[in-house]
């Protein structure tokens, strides 16, 4: 248990999202040229999707590093 | 300018990048891990914390040699690209967030002097130092040493075994450690002033354009320009993360920043 956790932390950490967009962009690549059969877009497809990914972390990331606005009802 | 001339280029310029990218990383964790030797070292005595480190620095050099022939002669190709390149991009992807939200202020810089000062603070609140081995410093140090280590084993591995060029990248990982380590007995202290950060935020660009590059190799994709598209994916996403902080820097409409 402690060895997996271990791993997860180390590859994972607190981070989730990254992994998940990760596999999301490769699977998505993967279904582009395997199932749909065009290679020539996943070229531009896949760096896009893995900015997508990098994206939406570093806005999750900003939205917890904000402090909460202050209450109305608290003034 | 020939095919294969320019198909050599290439080859070199993949080179290039793969060393510089294995060279950078080994570097930022290698400072990392110096600061918490140093601070061992200062506070516990150097004995320990030398062969806590020395041992550490061996079970990393077994493990790249133990995992890295078997990854190379055992694994089918573009399942080793896949998987290596999924890993890359999110370790680049860890890397170069931290990366962008540093630069846009979101995070705290890494701050080596700091980070000295508490692992000073713990280990002299700890029990006194004997006579002898001191196992406190001796664990201390090598858990310093391997776990920042890991990742750069990771990185030798997953660079090396795609490209084939294992030897090439352990040797840039071990110039990094030599270099760092000479630096460091030089000045007798942690290397506060190197550009942590910014070195981070190169080496998160190198290692997303490699696994954008391997894990499209591994689907199979063909990309234009063969390794010359590392180039440009590199130069992609140093633009794209720049722009990132940069958007992530400014306040949100209507708010007013407080000094």
């Amino acid at each position: 248990m402690a060895f997996g956790r271990f791993w997860l932390d180390f590859l994972v950490g607190d981070t989730p999202e990254l992994l998940v967009g990760s596999l999301l962009a490769i699977g998505a690549a993967a279904l582009l040229v395997h199932g749909v059969g065009v290679r020539a877009v996943v070229v531009v497809a896949l760096p896009v999707l893995v900015l997508v990914t990098l994206v939406l972390s570093s806005l999750r990331a900003r939205a917890r590093a904000r402090p909460p606005a202050r209450s109305h009802d608290a003034e | 300018m020939t095919p294969a001339s320019c198909q050599a280029g290439a080859v070199h310029n993949s080179v290039a990048v793969l060393l510089v990218a294995v060279f950078l990383a080994s570097a930022v964790e290698m400072v990392e891990a110096l600061t918490i030797v140093v601070a061992v070292g200062v506070t516990r005595g150097w004995r320990s914390a030398l062969e806590g480190t020395a041992v550490a620095l061996a079970v990393l050099v077994g493990l790249v040699a133990a995992v890295g022939p078997a990854l190379v002669h055992y694994v089918p190709l573009s399942t080793l690209r896949i998987v290596v390149g999924g890993l890359l991009l999110v370790f680049g992807l860890q890397w170069l967030q931290k990366a962008v939200l540093r630069a846009a202020g979101l995070k705290a810089k890494h701050d080596e002097d700091a980070i000295f000062e508490t692992q000073v603070a713990d280990l002299s609140s700890g029990e006194t130092r004997t006579r002898g081995r001191d196992s406190t410093a001796f664990t201390v140090a090598f858990k310093g040493v391997f776990l920042e280590g890991l990742e750069v084993v990771v990185i030798v591995l997953t660079l090396g075994a795609t490209e084939n060029r294992l030897g090439l990248a352990s040797l840039a990982a071990l110039a990094a450690v030599v270099v760092v380590g000479a630096v460091g007995a030089v000045v007798a202290r942690q290397l506060s002033g190197v550009p942590e950060n910014a070195l981070k935020a190169v080496v998160g660009v190198m290692l997303v354009s490699y696994g954008t590059f391997w894990t499209g190799e591994g689907i199979g994709v063909h990309w234009p320009g063969s390794d010359l598209a590392l180039l440009v994916l590199a130069a992609a996403y140093a633009v794209a993360a720049w722009l990132l902080g940069r958007l992530l820097n400014r306040p949100p409409a209507g708010a007013v920043r407080v000094a």
